[in-house]
């Protein structure tokens, strides 16, 4: 197996360029990610992503995504979309995985197919207001991968480590980070 | 300090009379090059008043070779000896002595500019004019984390440069921020002195003092790894960041298995400080995974080397997560920072610098020509890191500023 064999469709030069162009010039580097909610109704909200700053600039790109926030029946809710919570999970699945691939793709390794399962255990208790000393958020987050790729399993082992370790949505959900809220 | 034009020139000016600078003195003696070597202290100052008491060096005797000096001093050189703190600092001042380093002791270097005729070399002692300037000072500056400004008032905190044994802090728990060398040791140590120690983990490069029955130097050195070169190596600056081994002299390993064994309680990553509160991270599951992955791949490393297939490390257990403890209740009695040292090079006016403060270099030559840094991890090879380093690194230096001098143009480059 050679590097150059290795396609997982992840442009490694260009992510090191950026790097390398970015240890120079650490402002360009402060990016703002954004989205927007509004209200349908009950529990139902719809989010929606387009622009960001980056690279000293907005970046008026071609992007708009929607998602839909919502409850199941079992929360007396309409079920329109996921709960935020499973949209987390989604963001830590997305992001675990992107970095699998570019790791991959970097260390020279031929992905085949990958597959995450991302679960998180939480005690409504919180939320419900039902128990002052259970906290809101999840008490545990598990993430199980399925990775079939032409390397050891030592390997595989070090990419899915190494993900973890360049991951933003693994960092920010270990790690504190300060939350305000205002209302103009 | 008022600016005199000094009356005493010096071709090079070695600044910190440590290791590295007398080795620097040593190859500059060598080649007939008239120098100085200012220290602020005595011979070897940070090895005296920077060093706790039971520290030994990582690193096993065969490996404080030093450039000009033949026999080991002190007494029959085990190979595994691990010199204590304050052997080291009689072996750096017996090599000040054999090599008859021109040291000034004592004198404190409050700042340094380039002017015409190379810097401008301003001490407690007066002026010096140099034409050139080898910074060996070393990494002096305990670093601490922005965090810790946050630290409730009432509870002490030392960093690991100012830590010298476990009776300097009060009794009670102790948490202990970092696990490299220095980190682990001090957490065996406070731990066995009946202080509870919780360690917060972040980063951190394990590997088993002794593989096949041999220590773990004797097989990086027969690897070559130490000789790989700073210019070679595929991400410079993380190598240099790396933390030191988690390793204590000896034949025996001291790892997050071996601490716990010893009962200490093993934390994430210090994340956060928040009303009293030390917040860890989630992220200590991985922080071992990746540190057994390395560990192990080193071993593969010269299991492929030299033949042969040795045992591998036991997965570091993982205790039931922790993420936050009361600094405030009372079972916190203090903090030790085992965070880091860096170099202090605070008294360099020159545009030598990086955004981050550290300075720019190229394996110790900077920009600025006729100034050059030693004695810091992974300068010119991994083997920089060490006491080891200074003979290589040395030489290197002392040829690049041999040519320069021989460079008549020279004057003008600064």
């Amino acid at each position: 197996m050679t590097e150059t064999t290795v396609d997982n469709g992840v442009n490694v030069a260009a992510l090191l360029g950026a790097r390398a162009a970015l240890q120079e010039t650490p402002e360009a580097a402060k990016f703002t990610w954004r989205a927007t909610n509004t209200w349908v109704k009950d529990t139902h909200s719809k989010s929606k992503v387009e622009g960001f700053f980056g690279l000293g600039e907005e970046q008026e790109t071609q992007r708009s995504f929607e998602s839909d926030g919502d409850h199941p029946p079992q929360f007396a809710a309409d079920n329109q979309g996921p709960t935020p919570v499973e949209t987390v999970l989604v963001a830590l699945g997305g992001c675990l995985t992107a970095g699998v691939a570019a790791v991959a793709q970097q260390r020279g390794i031929q992905l085949n197919s990958v597959t995450a399962t991302i679960e998180g255990d939480h005690d409504i208790r919180g939320i419900l207001g039902a128990d002052a000393d259970v906290r809101n958020g999840f008490t545990g987050v598990r993430v199980n991968y399925s990775i079939d790729a032409d390397a050891s399993p030592e390997d595989i082992e070090a990419l899915v480590a190494q993900s973890q370790k360049r991951s933003a949505v693994f960092d920010i959900l270990t790690n504190p980070t300060a939350v305000s809220v205002s209302v103009p | 300090m008022t600016t005199s034009v000094p009356s005493r020139r010096t071709t090079v000016a070695v600044i910190g009379a440590g290791h590295s600078g007398l080795a620097v003195s040593h190859r500059l003696s060598a080649e007939g090059i008239d120098h100085v070597v200012l220290e602020r202290g005595q011979v070897a100052h940070s090895w005296r008043t920077q060093r706790w008491d039971s520290l030994r060096l990582l690193t096993p005797s065969w490996m404080n070779r030093l450039p000009g000096l033949d026999a080991p001093p002190l007494g029959p050189a085990e190979a595994e000896e691990f010199l204590t703190a304050a052997q080291v600092a009689a072996l750096v001042a017996h090599y000040a002595d054999v090599i008859a380093a021109p040291v000034h002791e004592n004198v404190d270097v409050h700042h340094i500019s380039p002017d015409p005729d190379g810097f401008l070399v301003e001490t407690s002692a007066g002026p010096w004019s140099a034409e050139h300037v080898v910074l060996a000072t070393g990494s002096v500056r305990g670093v601490v984390p922005a965090l810790a400004a946050e630290l409730p008032r009432g509870v002490p905190s030392v960093h690991a440069v100012d830590y010298r044994r476990p009776s300097q802090l009060p009794t009670g728990g102790v948490l202990v921020v970092g696990a490299a060398a220095s980190g682990v040791q001090i957490a065996a140590e406070l731990q066995a002195s009946g202080r509870p120690v919780t360690l917060a983990v972040g980063e951190h490069v394990r590997v088993p003092r002794r593989y096949h029955g041999r220590d773990i130097f004797a097989w990086i050195e027969e690897a070559g790894i130490l000789d790989e070169r700073w210019d070679e190596l595929d991400d410079i600056t993380r190598a240099r960041r790396l933390s030191s081994f988690q390793l204590v002299g000896g034949t025996s390993s001291l790892d997050l298995n071996t601490l716990q064994e010893l009962g200490v309680r093993v934390v994430g990553k210090l994340a956060g400080l928040r009303d009293g509160t030390a917040l860890f991270s989630g992220s200590l599951a991985n922080m071992a995974a990746l540190a057994d992955l390395k560990a192990n791949r080193l071993l593969n490393s010269i299991d492929q080397t030299f033949g042969g297939a040795g045992e591998r490390l036991e997965p570091t257990r993982v205790p039931e997560p922790l993420l936050s403890l009361s600094l405030t209740s009372g079972e916190i009695g203090s903090v030790v920072w085992a965070t880091g040292i860096k170099p202090d090079h605070g008294f360099l006016d020159a545009d030598v610098f990086d955004h981050k403060g550290a300075i720019r270099h190229d394996g110790g030559v900077t920009d600025l020509p006729g100034l050059y840094v030693t004695g810091l991890p992974v300068l010119r090879r991994r083997r920089s890191t060490y006491i080891d380093g200074a003979r290589e690194d040395s030489a290197d230096l002392v040829a690049h500023l041999s040519e320069r001098l021989a460079t008549p143009t020279r004057r003008t480059a600064g």
